[in-house]
């Protein structure tokens, strides 16, 4: 495996001797096969990581030719140079060298879908503007050929200035080999010769760089013209010195008239890519195969949604269902790890924070990782196949009527598992009021965490009655998952009328064709997003765990050795056998029950009992919530320490514990409002440090966590009360 | 804006259109013109979701889907015949 750590120094900075030969920025149009061609080109030696300061991930990869060894910057995926998106501001900045921790780019790699050369041309007559040695590699050239499209190789070379083109397809690699030679000599390759395909913008920014002291690249200045004096480009015009602003304002003028600039470059552009598509490309009649023939039955509006509803079902299905028999290995397999390691290490505080803290710990992450891998596998799945795009596309108005979009359908899916990866699934929505929205309403779908609670006190409490052909524990269980569902519509619907109130933002959503998805490309997709996975959320909620460990152990309490001894004796006098090993674990749980409520946490539990006390919790239950804050699952096994049942607490043993607790008075302290309560208090209540750390690296800022935290927490509280007040 | 027949989501089915001209005034509209939707692109309404919004046309052979609201913006003149 290749390192994968992320380069801190600035390339430019490296010294000469261990740089590559060459940088080259691979860029192209989303859904080109942009990444198949990465992947197929640096195989496993990439380096992932973030661009600084934002979510987008930053692919780099080595590709040896012969001794020359190239980086490829995989740039992400844009339709155009312009400064519209993240996405396209990344793309343009490290193209231009301004991108800090990334080399400036010796030469392009763009990528064209064959398929959709209307599009894919756009970019390429922007990148030709950019006075870089340009090779242009042709995608999906056999899908191409398929649909009866004939592209005349020798004639689009011509029509682009003599830059070279390959026709590949990246799942098998025919024609990969021809275009690693082209790269590998990509430095001697002549630049094209700006100002072909839009002469009087190119003459404009010559007039315009000719006022400027210093070298400016010509590519940048045209931007200048395009875009405008902003904010960003403030700087850059400065080094034009005086006059420079009135002048780029007349030159724009010139330009474009009273259209807007960019509507302006739309057409010219698109005005020469049809030019180019009439003279290079014959379109024969298509074959139609089994792509064609799915996609247009999916087409129509009643078998796609359907379909839609069958996809999720699966979906839903698999992630609860293949991941169980993985994750009750990988739990059974914690505790025997655990237990072993309390037989070597004896008792005390060492044995016990491996234990208790770091295998427990380490092991309640790893059990998610089953669900995650599945879902992932799942969603990458459908992305490269290009049924996520019509996911999107059927939802968009259902999504939009709560203040969504139809790209928010599969995040709030996955979210069932475990909001983790659906926040992490967010990225595809372009607009960042829907998406922090989304990321907002993500944790209130019930995940699999909640299920272990759900289940202890729906068996515990409620009547396992008929209610017609149904069952009524069935029926609160499906009940908290509506109401989970509800709380996060309402949840979007309030965000985006207050906080994120903004126009709706444009809905442009291209529609990929079906494509067998490639084997390889899934693969290190699934391998690079369990790895970001274990390594971001892992490293929090080990920590965390290993904190409530601490507060549950410490400080020792002196009354309970004496009280062990004193009773172990008393047992080992009147029993023997059988009765006497139960009498001694029994003593165990006793003396783990005192010690928690001598611990910092069971102190804690007393110290805010007053405060869940209108909720109908008494300090124990108090102490298993406070605990279970960093990782909801948790929460029964500190309902299991503090009623005394040890750690193996089986549920039978433990809900019979929890029947019987009372208040000091002798009345019930789980009463059915007082268990609603507490249902409706784990529906809300954000739970889960590993989510709040992926909300603070989603969006950037401790602003979002803080806040779902804040809300989810009251509305939980909010909701128990009333519950029980209501109940009681 | 609406007037029947004249623009992308008033096409029917299958009908083809070509855009004769673009709202431009809307940065939003401005994006979908980077897309390739502008003057002379030939355009061909494949589907409709459930309810008739958003809806999927083809550009070039490729899919790409408009909301209602947005595909009010372009003005489509008929496709002269046998042309494509």
């Amino acid at each position: 495996m290749t390192k994968t750590t992320e380069i801190r120094v600035p390339a430019n900075q490296i010294p000469v001797s261990r740089r590559a030969d060459a940088s080259i920025a691979v860029v192209g149009n989303p859904n080109s096969g942009k990444s198949t061609l990465f992947n197929r080109l640096t195989g496993l030696r990439q380096r992932i990581g973030n661009y600084p300061g934002v979510t987008v991930e930053r692919h780099i990869g080595t590709l040896k030719v012969g001794e020359r060894s190239l980086e490829l910057v995989d740039l992400p995926g844009t339709h155009a140079l312009s400064a519209h998106s993240l996405e396209e501001q990344i793309a343009v900045d490290v193209i231009l060298g301004h991108m800090e921790g990334t080399a400036t780019p010796d030469g392009i790699l763009a990528v064209v879908d064959a398929t959709s050369l209307y599009q894919g041309l756009y970019l390429v007559q922007q990148l030709l503007d950019l006075e870089k040695p340009l090779v242009v590699a042709l995608t999906m050239s056999d899908a191409a050929e398929l649909e009866g499209l004939k592209i005349n190789i020798s004639r689009l070379t011509a029509k682009l200035g003599g830059v070279p083109v390959c026709p590949v397809v990246a799942t098998s690699g025919q024609g990969v080999d021809k275009l690693r030679e082209e790269l590998a000599r990509i430095t001697e390759v002549q630049p094209p010769e700006p100002g072909k395909t839009w002469p009087e913008l190119t003459a404009a920014a010559r007039e315009l760089a000719s006022m400027c002291p210093e070298t400016v690249r010509l590519a940048e200045v045209e931007r200048l013209l395009i875009d405008g004096p902003t904010e960003a480009r403030q700087g850059f015009l400065a080094r034009f010195g005086e006059g420079a602003e009135a002048r780029l304002q007349e030159l724009r003028d010139r330009l474009f008239g009273n259209e807007p600039p960019l509507a302006s470059e739309a057409r010219v552009r698109y005005r020469w890519v049809r030019e180019v598509l009439d003279e290079v490309v014959q379109q024969a009649p298509p074959f139609y195969g089994w792509q064609a023939r799915i996609t247009t039955w999916l087409n129509q509006p009643v078998p796609g949604t359907i379909g839609l509803f069958l996809v999720m079902a699966i979906v839903f299905q698999a992630v609860f269902a293949w991941a169980t028999p993985i994750m009750d290995l990988i739990d059974s397999a914690t505790s025997v790890l655990g237990a072993r390691v309390n037989a070597a290490l004896g008792d005390g505080a060492l044995a016990s924070l491996v234990a208790d803290g770091v295998i427990a710990g380490v092991g309640s992450v790893i059990i998610f990782l089953p669900q995650i891998m599945i879902l992932f596998l799942f969603i990458i799945l459908l992305e490269d196949s290009g049924y996520l795009a019509r996911a999107a596309y059927l939802m968009d108005r259902a999504m939009r009527s709560v203040g969504l979009s139809g790209q928010s359908i599969i995040p709030m899916i996955s979210s069932f598992a475990c909001a983790v990866p659906g926040i992490m699934a967010t990225r595809v929505i372009p607009n960042r009021r829907d998406r922090i929205a989304t990321i907002l309403a993500a944790p209130f779908m019930t995940c699999s965490a909640r299920l272990p609670i759900y289940a202890l006190l729906i068996a515990a409490f409620v009547p396992a009655q008929s209610v017609g052909f149904l069952n009524l524990q069935g029926l609160v269980l499906f009940g908290l998952y509506i109401f989970g569902i509800i709380m996060g519509i309402l949840t979007a619907l309030l965000i985006r009328k207050t906080a994120l109130r903004g126009p709706k933002p444009p809905f442009a959503l291209m529609l990929p064709e079906f494509r067998r998805p490639n084997l390889r490309t899934v693969l290190m997709q699934l391998l690079g997003r369990a790895k970001v996975f274990l390594r971001r959320a892992g490293t929090v909620i080990f920590s965390v765990a290993v904190v409530i460990w601490a507060l549950a152990y410490y400080p020792r309490s002196d009354d309970v050795a004496p009280f062990v001894e004193q009773q172990q004796q008393a047992a080992a006098a009147g029993l023997s056998g059988e009765e006497l090993n139960a009498a001694l674990s029994k003593i165990d749980n006793q003396a783990a029950a005192m010690q928690l409520e001598q611990s910092w946490l069971g102190r804690a539990g007393h110290f805010v009992e007053p405060l869940f006390r209108p909720l109908g919790w008494d300090w124990r239950v108090s102490s298993a919530v406070i605990a279970g804050f960093p990782a909801r699952e948790v929460v029964v096994a500190v309902l299991g320490t503090v009623y005394a049942v040890g750690d193996e607490a089986d549920e039978a043993t433990l809900s019979g514990r929890l029947q019987a607790a009372r208040w000091p008075d002798g009345s019930i302290v789980f009463t059915l409002p007082m268990v609603l309560g507490l249902l409706v208090f784990y529906a809300c209540c954000l739970q889960c440090a590993a989510t709040l750390a992926v909300i603070r690296r989603e969006t950037n800022t401790w602003r979002w966590p803080a806040f779902a935290w804040l809300y989810m927490t009251a509305i939980g509280y909010v909701g128990a009360l009333l519950v029980y007040q209501l109940g009681t | 804006m609406k007037r029947n027949g004249s623009t992308l989501a008033s096409l029917r089915k299958g009908q083809k259109g070509v855009i004769a001209s673009v709202n431009a005034a809307d940065p939003q509209v401005q994006r979908l013109m980077t897309l390739g939707l502008v003057e002379g692109a030939i355009v061909e309404l494949a589907s409709a979701a459930l309810g008739g919004d958003p809806m999927e046309f083809r550009l070039f052979g490729r899919g790409i889907s408009l909301r209602q609201e947005q595909a009010r913006h372009f003005a489509v003149s008929p496709v002269a015949a046998g042309g494509d």
